[in-house]
């Protein structure tokens, strides 16, 4: 009994460990994010609060806890209260399978990557009950919106994944990461990484896709009728899920904790820095792509996944599949 | 082991209770959050006895995309009017067809797991799992050489479904006025704008 005390104390530490670090990196992130947004538009951004601005993000999230928190007379107050608790929680559990070296992983299962997808396809359920349950049109339209963007964009991401899998021969996320020792998959799967990138952004409405909260059309979507802590709590997880994608790209295409090559002045740095170097610019490219791409329009969103996106990526795994055969260069499983 | 049963019971619990309230509760939408908690929670049985792919596919399948397809279904019908009563007040019609569905769905567990325990070379599950290759990679060594046929034909339905439903539902409206991305896009000045020298009191045709 005892012994089973003493290992779930030790697990409670390790996902302590790894849950503060994401929660500052995302506050980070939010800065980073704005800083970006403001010198694309040739402003300052957020530059007042700590050095750089840095603790704009803090000073927020201590303005949305001490707000009120307000819920509508006619909203379903259980579904209404679980949602952004739904979507928090989804956006920070997926994190357990992230490698950010070979051994600093929480849980290193053998179907990391089904796990991922698993997750992120439930993401969908905090915005689907967030914007049903304020009991409002505006909020139902936008989860609405969303519930079919991201159902569509998962299923060419689906496609992507298993590009790379077919490559690897494992669903183990550190055996993807080693199995792009000699070459990253970014350069084979090029095309492959370009609609991951995009369907990523569609993924967790971001712009140009961020259909969900377009604030000309839907005042602010889904999140509308949320406030202070509540508010506060989808915005984490939003932003916790973009930083999950973009570990995700990271893993599936840079080479996760690999060094670029494996030579004398690279190869000394450590391992998680590599991650979270390779995470910070792909989250540079999302924060960049924010800042220069006007918003879509549904219909053309939903073209560009179904006839565009899905028939690609199905010609490219056909591809794939058959280059791997014919070279004899499929994985082969040790039985 | 202890450990392990107590999970086992967790889950089952919430497994059972969860489809009870699926079945009992009154509105539909917390129907369907229940369901979504059963497929969750017998995702996490598979997980348990080592079928971590099926339990993954479960989530995935299942919670991803068939359940949300049923939530935007419950959302779209008005939830007040759903409000019938099931077990007290006016006669319900839905309880005899129901009745013969689930007598049915039972009879037919039976004979499966009746039949299954009779036939005499099936590995049981404890095997499958000692072995020291990956429940995925045993999956997929049993589906693509075995099982090939099945599989190929299961898509095939699949696929058949899904042209049905379409075409189902497809109508060409006429009278709507459609986007042609390679037309807008292939717009240039030229052809488009045109400059015109309007006389006095006499105006201009347009488009004719």
């Amino acid at each position: 009994m005892i012994e089973y005390l003493q290992i779930l104390g030790q697990e409670v530490y390790k996902i302590a460990f790894l849950l503060i670090p994401i929660l500052v990196s995302v506050a980070m992130i939010v800065w980073l994010d704005r800083r970006v947004w403001g010198l694309v538009q040739k402003r300052r951004g957020p530059n007042v609060v700590g050095p750089f601005g840095l603790f704009q993000t803090l000073a927020d999230a201590l303005k949305y806890i001490f707000k009120e928190i307000i819920i509508p007379a006619s909203a379903n107050k259980v579904v209404f209260i679980l949602a952004p608790i739904v979507t928090m929680t989804l956006a920070l559990v997926a994190w357990a399978v992230i490698p950010m070296s070979e051994n600093l992983v929480l849980a290193d299962i053998n179907v990391g990557v089904l796990y991922l997808f698993a997750v992120s396809s439930l993401g969908v359920y905090g915005i689907i009950m967030g914007g049903w349950a304020s009991n409002s049109k505006y909020p139902f339209l936008g989860a609405i919106r969303s519930a079919a963007q991201m159902v569509s964009y998962e299923v060419s991401i689906g496609i992507i994944i298993i590009n790379v899998l077919l490559c690897v021969g494992s669903l183990n996320l550190n055996d993807i990461v080693l199995a792009q020792k000699e070459l990253w998959y970014v350069i084979p799967l090029f095309p492959m990484f370009v609609i991951f990138f995009i369907s990523a952004l569609a993924e967790t409405n971001r712009p140009p896709f961020d259909l969900p909260e377009a604030e000309a059309e839907l005042v602010a979507g889904y999140q509308t009728e949320y406030s202070g802590m509540m508010y506060a709590m989808f915005w984490l997880g939003e932003y916790a899920n973009i930083l999950l994608m973009c570990a995700m790209g990271s893993i599936l295409f840079l080479g996760g904790w690999l060094p670029i090559m494996n030579i004398y002045p690279l190869n000394i740095i450590p391992a998680p820095l590599w991650m979270i170097l390779k995470i910070l610019f792909l989250f540079l490219l999302f924060a960049l792509i924010k800042a220069i791409v006007p918003r879509y329009r549904y219909d053309q969103l939903m073209r560009l996944g179904w006839k565009i996106f899905l028939p690609f990526s199905l010609i490219y795994l056909v591809m794939t599949a058959s280059f791997l055969f014919y070279f004899d260069k499929l994985p082969k499983v040790n039985i | 082991m202890i450990f392990h049963s107590i999970f086992f019971y967790f889950f089952s619990v919430i497994a059972i209770f969860s489809s009870l309230m699926v079945i009992t509760s009154r509105s539909t939408i917390n129907s369907v959050f229940f369901l979504i908690l059963d497929f969750i929670s017998v995702g996490c049985l598979f997980i348990m006895v080592g079928a971590e792919f099926l339990g993954m596919i479960l989530l995935i399948v299942y919670v991803g995309a068939v359940a949300v397809l049923f939530l935007f279904v419950v959302m779209m019908l008005n939830v007040a009017e759903q409000k019938q009563s099931w077990f007290i007040g006016k006669k319900s019609t839905h309880i005899p067809t129901g009745l013969i569905v689930s007598v049915l769905i039972l009879l037919e567990l039976l004979v499966v797991v009746g039949g299954w325990k009779y036939k005499e070379d099936v590995m049981s599950s404890s095997t499958l799992i000692l072995s020291d290759i990956s429940n995925t990679h045993q999956l997929g060594l049993v589906m693509y050489t075995d099982y090939i046929l099945y599989f190929q034909l299961a898509g095939i339905v699949l696929l058949l479904a899904m042209i049905g439903a379409i075409l189902l539902t497809f109508r060409e409206r006429i009278g709507v006025k459609k986007q042609s991305y390679i037309n807008q896009i292939s717009r240039n000045p030229s052809s488009a704008v045109e400059l015109i020298d309007v006389k006095s009191n006499q105006g201009v045709k347009i488009d004719d």
